[in-house]
């Protein structure tokens, strides 16, 4: 469905510093730096993937998301999707594909998203009873109500979020490129839009390619992930062989009924909180049984449940991984 | 298989056009008030005519030819600069590059669909023309009239194909504000909106045939009063159309470049 090789995208970037002096002499001469925002990018997804296209802001996980979508040109490097060069921006492509961005609309902002919803079946050339259906459905996935017949402006962020991925839906796309579609939303609203995007992918085999700085969307829709960090690939994979990885620890969460001393949890593990009602210890999986049963013997335990670590912080880590090998790299390529 | 999607599409794209222009109506006036220069220069020629007039031009004259000017501008309007320089900075253009429809296409069918609001605005100041000079400067043949109309969908395509071509300056240059600027100082001299071009001094009138400013208000203004015997009325109009077959090109030309460096900046 999709196969990315060795993609790069650079862009020319013009420099100053801030100041007078400096305003007036980028009037007759000007810097540029060049920045690599995707340096040598492989992946590949098959139909039907839920894929998350991780990283830091700045790591190249949209560019990627443009090219992929059509609306950047790569500066080098191979780029297919379902059959089509995306960078020519075919028809019968356009009409394969969507893209949500959670900080851009498509809506009409003085009209009411119905208009939206018309516009876009009049140029994917959507049949009627086609259009009724899809929209029918959408409306109730989505629960958009009376939303559609509202102007757009008058719509809270959630309300529009969940017209606009209607909107980009319409046509029924094959793939969908979803940028950060939660971002801003309210937890509830959230939940909302991750089982929507999961429903439509398991009802229509939809390919979703998707980039979120929450890892709940990451967590709750994508089975693998490709973590982008400065341009180049460091993971690709399942979502828990990510985590094993990098945290092969266990968390052990005690609800206790008491308060109890730090160093008899420290007996048991790593203590990564503690609290009077609650504490939390990290185990390597070798001692994990050992733990549970001693912590279930010795201590005042009303509830206890086994779980991995956040991936907030197993991202983190990764993150923090990646700029220290970068930094080595600079530091190796500098040492004459 | 874009184009024929397209064609398809044109109705509700036309449609909604309209319903955005509606929306946005207190704007849309504003714009009018802004557009009433020819009525200024009306009452300014109108007073200079008084005691002799100017050429061919008479107060009669003047009223026709300054009536028919504020129509001519409202129906060739394009605001499609602005809104590409926006979207090319902002990085919204990517919504519209989603689409399977030329955005090319796109603009003109937005701007086009504001058309009959414009018409509506044109109804009285049509019926003030007729009573103040009558239908004597009309064009006179189904021929006239055709070439006219002719001449007022190319002063369309000129003002819009330029307006478009500049808008792409914004993939190049920061921003194509001024480019449009500048242009709007010349089209202001030279196109025949403050004065009729046949006024002007040997050496701008010959400047301002070989420029395209004439052709987007000029000629069709001069085609409706009928102030050009045929056959210079039609090489004018092949004139007109090179410039719109130049112009369109330049368009295409640069909006292919500049979407090379499209960067669809945030988000």
């Amino acid at each position: 469905m999709i196969l990315v090789r060795d993609l790069r995208k650079d862009y020319r970037v013009h420099q100053r510093p801030p100041g007078l002096r400096a305003a007036a002499r980028s009037l007759f001469r000007r810097e540029y730096k060049t920045i690599h925002a995707v340096d040598g990018v492989s992946f590949e997804i098959a139909p039907g993937e839920r894929v998350g296209l991780l990283g830091p802001n700045g790591a190249g996980k949209t560019t990627t998301l443009k090219v992929l979508s059509g609306l950047l040109h790569p500066t080098s490097g191979e780029v297919h999707v379902d059959g089509h060069v995306p960078r020519r921006r075919e028809a019968a492509f356009l009409a394969k594909i969507t893209l949500v961005m959670g900080q851009k609309q498509q809506l009409m902002w003085d009209l009411p998203p119905a208009e939206t919803f018309e516009l876009n079946r009049a140029i994917y050339d959507v049949p009627r009873d086609t259009y009724r259906e899809t929209l029918g459905e959408l409306g109730k996935l989505l629960e958009l109500g009376e939303l559609p017949a509202r102007p757009t402006r008058q719509l809270s962020l959630g309300e529009r979020m969940k017209c606009e991925l209607a909107a980009a839906l319409i046509h029924r796309p094959k793939l969908l490129f979803l940028d950060e579609p939660t971002i801003g939303l309210d937890v509830s609203m959230q939940a909302t839009i991750r089982a929507f995007i999961r429903r439509y992918n398991q009802r229509s085999g939809a390919t979703v390619v998707l980039t979120s700085h929450y890892m709940e969307d990451v967590a709750a829709l994508c089975p693998r992930v490709v973590v982008v960090d400065r341009g180049r690939v460091s993971y690709d994979g399942g979502l828990d062989e990510l985590v094993r990885r990098m945290r092969p620890e266990k968390r052990v969460v005690l609800h206790l009924e008491r308060p109890v001393d730090r160093a008899d949890l420290a007996a048991l593990g790593t203590v990564v909180a503690h609290g009077p009602a609650e504490a939390v210890l990290q185990v390597d999986q070798a001692g994990l049984h050992g733990a549970v049963s001693r912590a279930l013997a010795a201590l005042p335990v009303r509830d206890l449940t086994v779980e991995n670590a956040p991936l907030e912080e197993v991202m983190s880590e990764l993150f923090s991984r990646s700029r220290a090998a970068a930094a080595e790299a600079e530091r190796e390529a500098a040492t004459p | 298989m874009r184009s024929v999607l397209s064609l398809r599409a044109l109705p509700v794209m036309l449609r909604v056009g309209f319903a955005e222009a509606v929306a946005y109506r207190a704007e849309f006036l504003v714009w009018i008030l802004s557009t009433t220069m020819p009525l200024i220069m009306l009452a300014l020629w109108s007073a200079v005519a008084r005691d002799e007039p100017m050429g061919r031009f008479g107060q009669a004259e003047f009223t026709a030819y300054f009536l028919v000017t504020f129509i001519v501008r409202q129906l060739v309007g394009s605001w499609a600069s602005w809104q590409l320089n926006w979207e090319i900075r902002q990085g919204t253009l990517a919504l519209r590059l989603l689409r399977p429809v030329h955005p090319m296409l796109a603009f003109a069918v937005e701007n086009l669909g504001a058309l009959p609001l414009r018409v509506v605005i044109c109804v009285p100041v049509v019926a003030i023309a007729l009573l103040a000079v009558g239908s004597g400067p009309l064009p006179r043949s189904p021929a006239a009239w055709g070439l006219a109309l002719v001449a007022l969908a190319g002063g369309w395509l000129i003002t819009f194909c330029a307006s478009f071509a500049i808008g792409s300056l914004a993939f190049y240059f920061d921003s194509s504000l001024k480019v449009m600027d500048v242009w709007l100082t010349l089209f202001l001299v030279f196109s025949g909106y403050i004065a009729p071009v046949e006024l002007f001094p040997p050496a701008m009138r010959v400047a301002a045939e070989w420029m395209p400013f004439r052709y987007q208000i000029g000629l069709p203004v001069e085609l409706l009063t009928s102030a050009h015997e045929p056959a210079a009325a039609l090489a004018l109009v092949a004139r007109q159309w090179a410039w719109v077959g130049g112009l369109g090109l330049a368009a295409v030309l640069l909006w292919r470049g500049g979407l090379r460096r499209f960067a669809a900046y945030g988000g």
